[in-house]
């Protein structure tokens, strides 16, 4: 790791002023992929802003109609939280079969939003419920949010402070884990809003990133059952092949995570 | 360089170090504590599992800065005096390790394990929780059992206290 230089800012105010003193900064909360990464020289930032102490960023909160999860909450507190499982039980679950115990003491949704790895949880779960992301300056929606492997709508010095996800009619998690990494080799994310649109997401599957799944959404708008599924076609092109699968394995994965995510979601 | 102060093993220590240095790196290379082990540089493997204020995390992936005045308690803090900890006992009556090489962080893991599910592991459960922990020789089943093991033997010790 080369060298850097820590600051623990005690409000998001702070935190936003010292990046803009330091502009090669970044911004750290869990750690649990800017720590890799640094120890393996890929990312250098002459300082390191750390958000997970800042009371504004952490906490849960359900209303009737969303529920609010502050951006350096840890994916631990998540599974603790007797309000998120209530309001959306898919969320807690995606959450349980995120990293392994360790990873979910420290990593953050914020930070897993922010890095938008290609393989990651969280943005299914956002795109599918099309959550808005807060940020200091301003809302962003799901749909505009994720632009690509590990690019999103954030600029350099913008914090994610909280995201609100609309609570479903009907919600699903399902994820194929690679079993050393952790992480979705495919995972799909299924709900049905409160006003009867059907979203579906997958993550590990396309190469660009995470993606909506049409025909799974048209088939479910159609007849909300894992039957439904039966004869849907997912086309391979654009989907990622590498050794751990081919682009037509996960074509076929996404189809039998949505059915599995179905029956989750009853 | 910034001076940080934690608690380590039941001690008052405070270290001016490179705000780079790794939670890891000042347990062995400062205070020489050396069972805490490095098994990889992707944060993958759990060998370096210490407790950080009662939960089990790796201290590969953790800024020293970033626990500044917290508790941690390594391998070395657990046993009391020449008693091994119950889920130290367990392990070796159960043949839990082979090189040894992955046990330290297997047993600060499990130590949370069993003080997150008091009553109700069972094997699923363990085998679910300790996905994080990597060992390349035991092939799991002896660790398991020493896991299912030790919380029985936690559960008495707990209640004799
Ligand atoms: C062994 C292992 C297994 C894993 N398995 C999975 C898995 O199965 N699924 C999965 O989804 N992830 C997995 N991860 C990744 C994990 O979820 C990370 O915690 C997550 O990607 C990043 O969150 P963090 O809080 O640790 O962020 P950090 O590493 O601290 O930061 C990541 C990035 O986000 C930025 N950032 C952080 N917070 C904010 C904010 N509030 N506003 C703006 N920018 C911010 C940082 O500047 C940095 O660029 C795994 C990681 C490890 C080490
Ligand atoms: S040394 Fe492998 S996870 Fe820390
Ligand atoms: S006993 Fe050798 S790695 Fe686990």
């Amino acid at each position: 790791m080369y060298e850097t230089t820590y600051h623990r800012p005690a409000s998001i105010d702070e935190a936003a002023a010292l990046f803009a003193k330091h502009p090669e900064a970044k911004y750290l909360a869990g750690g649990h992929t800017l720590i890799p990464v640094m120890k393996q020289r890929l990312a250098a930032p002459s300082d390191i802003i750390d958000l997970a102490k800042i009371k504004d960023l952490i906490g849960i909160e359900a209303t009737s109609d969303a529920l609010i999860i502050k951006a350096a909450t840890t994916y631990y507190d998540i599974t603790q939280s007797p309000a998120a499982k209530k309001a959306i039980p898919a969320i807690v679950h995606l959450t349980s079969v995120l990293g392994d115990p360790a990873v979910r003491y420290r990593g953050t949704i914020g930070g897993s939003i922010a890095n938008n790895d290609p393989a990651a949880d969280y943005p299914a779960a956002v795109l599918a419920l099309n959550a808005t992301i807060k940020t200091n300056k301003r809302e962003i929606k799901g749909d505009d949010f994720f632009q690509g492997l590990f690019s999103t709508a954030l600029e350099e010095d913008e914090i994610i402070t909280s995201v609100s996800f609309p609570i479903p009619a009907k919600a699903g998690y399902a994820k194929m884990r690679h079993p050393a990494s952790r992480f979705a080799l495919t995972a799909v994310f299924v709900a049905q809003t409160r006003s009867g649109e059907v979203r579906v997401a997958a993550t590990g599957a396309s190469q660009s990133g995470v993606m909506r799944v049409p025909a799974i959404e048209a088939a479910l708008k159609a007849n909300w059952s894992v039957g439904a599924l039966d004869s849907v076609k997912i086309s391979a092109d654009g989907l990622m092949g590498d050794i751990h699968g081919s682009a037509e394995y996960r074509a076929n994965l996404i189809k039998v995570m949505a059915q599995r995510a179905v029956e989750a979601a009853g | 360089m910034s001076t940080v102060k934690l608690t380590v093993n039941g001690k008052s220590v405070s270290a001016t170090v490179e705000d780079r240095t790794l939670l890891v790196h000042l347990l062995r290379e400062n205070l020489n504590l050396t069972g805490t082990h490095v098994g990889c540089d992707t944060s993958q493997c759990g060998a370096c599992i210490v407790h950080i204020d009662g939960k089990a995390v790796k201290s590969c992936t953790t800024l020293v800065g970033q626990i500044d005045g917290a508790n941690v308690t390594t391998i070395e803090g657990i046993a009391k005096g020449d008693q091994l900890h119950p889920m130290q006992a367990a392990f070796r009556d159960n043949h839990g390790l082979q090189c040894g090489y992955c046990t330290p962080g297997m047993i600060m893991s499990a130590i949370d394990i069993v003080n997150r599910h008091a009553g109700d592991l069972d094997e699923e459960t363990v085998r679910h929780e300790l996905e994080g922990n990597i060992c390349r020789c035991t092939g799991y089943h002896n660790i398991v059992k020493s896991v299912l093991d030790a919380a029985g033997r936690m559960k008495v010790a707990q209640a004799a206290e």
